[in-house]
């Protein structure tokens, strides 16, 4: 498959209100490419995909997104009382290309079925979404993403709070996505995540780092990105890095 | 056997017949009919969006609309919309007041504004019949009423079936609706004016003080029965339908108040839905727990 650029940010600043909350990002995804976003929460992670969705207008520099673009938000976010089964929050999806305003046909059903036999939910479409699984709930706002055609997904989190089986197969999803010519990127603050990715993009309200883990992850870089000394441990022969304590109470991350 | 049956079902298709025979009664029938179907479906909105006090709030506030309305003499409807963009203008100035919270603001608003149409309608001064507003009069509908709440009732329904998908996903992630190209501001927006039109509707059959009860208990009910919202929308009218007759049945026949029988009528299907799907979720759980081995528990039992 032949490599294209499919993001591409110059000198990108972004915020509310008229106050920067990220800026001097530059970077570019290309096709088939999965790019880790690294920060500490209030870092820029979610501002940055809400520019790259065309939600926020840059404040300087340049954003361009040569494809469809979806994000995948985190299933927090989601209300598990309500009354939708995993097909109607896949068929949410086509909302952009049809418009809110009509319901879906028996063609747009269709892909929205594929889209979770894709992520492997197929048997489970009526089933009410609050009754899956963390694992398969991520995975039926991937399917959400999928029928909407996109080609640029931007996953926020999607490991948070999900056991190892369930990460396992959303890992292995996301490898897949990127194999097929899709751009990922992960926003993550768990360094060892980070380190899985072709790339990783380093941010704490603005850009710190941007290149392959092995090149970036350094003491120093991390640092700067969760804002506070790294503790170095060794753990079985292997440098282990632990992130300030005032990050850890958001679960997750701290190795790496 | 057949002797006794045949009796029976003829008296009690009698019973079910005689109030139809008079025209007021069948003009409340209509009317509550056509409540019912605008104010189920709303109302499986109204539970799941949260706006229940928001509903209340709204009823409450444009009182003095509506007994400005019957003493001047204008159509009710008029003084009642007027007395809604009153409410909403005085809880948006006073929410604006910093050592106000957002909750403090709505109460102290409705509260004067409510005292204030009571003061007037409760006034020695007042003509009586007045006091009928806080509890409505669905026997006294004129035809304007009626193809008031025709036209509110088709209006709510095309509105909710265009606006089904955006309120579902709104509704399910208010935060990633932006990025499926929908406002939730403008459909928070379109679900108030909407409910600002179904209370409006409804206060003239109930009064204000009891016109939520079928704009928020047969959705509530609803939600309690099934887990899909399509059949929810449709169940809640039916539910609402239900109630409604029931009500005035039992008004006509027990000489009660027609506006809190009614009322009444929605809160006995709650609390009778309420009732059995805890008797349902009882059995179901004994049975879970001392069911036969390899038996099916729900996925997100068994999943983190």
């Amino acid at each position: 498959m032949a490599e294209a650029v499919l993001v591409e940010c110059r000198g990108l600043a972004v915020g509310y209100n008229g106050r920067p909350a990220l800026r001097d990002v530059t970077f570019n995804a290309d096709t088939g490419e999965r790019i880790g976003v690294l920060g500490p929460n209030g870092g820029g992670k979610t501002t940055l995909f809400r520019a790259l969705g065309g939600e926020l207008e840059p404040m300087s520099g340049d954003v361009k997104v040569l494809s469809r673009c979806a994000t995948v938000p985190q299933t927090e976010r989601s209300r598990l009382d309500y009354p939708v089964s995993a097909l109607d929050v896949t068929l949410m999806g086509t909302i952009p290309l049809r418009g809110w305003w009509r319901h879906p046909r028996r063609s747009e059903r269709a892909s929205a079925r594929e889209a979770l036999a894709a992520v492997g939910l197929d048997g489970l479409e009526s089933r009410t979404f609050g009754e899956l699984s963390g694992g398969q709930r991520q995975r039926v706002l991937v399917a959400r993403a999928l029928v909407q055609d996109a080609r640029v997904l931007l996953l926020d989190e999607p490991f948070s709070g999900m056991d190892v089986a369930s990460a396992q197969r959303l890992s292995e999803l996301i490898d897949r996505l990127a194999g097929e010519g899709r751009a990922v990127l992960v926003a993550t603050h768990d360094v060892e995540q980070a380190r899985r990715w072709d790339r990783v993009l380093c941010l704490n309200r603005r850009q710190i780092a941007f290149g392959p883990p092995d090149e970036v992850l350094t003491m120093q870089v991390l640092e700067a990105t969760h804002g506070g000394t790294i503790v170095e441990l060794q753990e079985d022969g292997e440098h282990v890095a632990v992130m300030p304590a005032h990050h850890h109470h958001e679960g997750g991350g701290g190795h790496a | 056997m057949l002797d006794l049956i045949a009796p029976a079902s003829a008296s009690a298709w009698h019973a079910l017949a005689d109030p139809w025979a008079q025209a007021i009664v069948r003009r409340a029938f209509l009317e509550i009919g056509l409540i019912g179907l605008l104010g189920g479906p709303l109302g499986c909105w109204i539970v799941f969006y949260g706006l229940s006090y928001s509903a209340e709030s709204l009823a409450h506030g444009l009182f003095p609309g509506l007994v400005v309305a019957a003493l001047t003499g204008i159509p009710l409807v008029i003084g009642g919309a007027a007395g809604l963009v009153v409410a909403a203008l005085g809880i948006a100035i006073a929410g604006r007041v910093p050592t106000i919270g957002r909750d403090a603001a709505v109460a102290i608003v409705i509260t004067t504004l409510f005292g204030l149409g009571a003061l007037l309608a409760l006034s020695p001064a007042s003509p009586p019949g007045i006091q009928g507003l806080l509890f409505g009069d669905v026997l006294g509908v004129s035809d304007g009423d009626l193809v008031f709440a025709a036209a509110a009732a088709a209006v709510t329904a095309v509105s909710l079936w265009a606006l089904q998908r955006a309120l579902l996903a709104v509704g399910f992630d208010r935060g990633s609706a932006p990025s499926l190209g929908i406002s939730p501001l403008l459909v928070d927006a379109a679900l108030l004016v909407l409910l600002a039109l179904a209370i409006l509707v409804t206060v003239q059959g109930l009064g204000n003080l009891l016109a939520l009860a079928m704009l928020v208990a047969p959705g509530a009910t609803a939600a309690l029965l099934v887990k899909r919202f399509g059949p929810m929308l449709w169940l809640a009218a039916a539910l609402a339908i239900a109630a409604g007759f029931g009500g005035l049945y039992a008004s006509y026949y027990l000489n009660t108040a027609a506006g809190a029988s009614i009322a009444a009528a929605t809160v006995v299907l709650y609390a009778g839905a309420a009732g059995g799907s805890w008797i349902v979720r009882s059995v179901r759980s004994r049975r879970g727990l001392g069911g036969p081995v390899g038996a099916r528990s729900p996925e997100y039992a068994r999943m983190p």
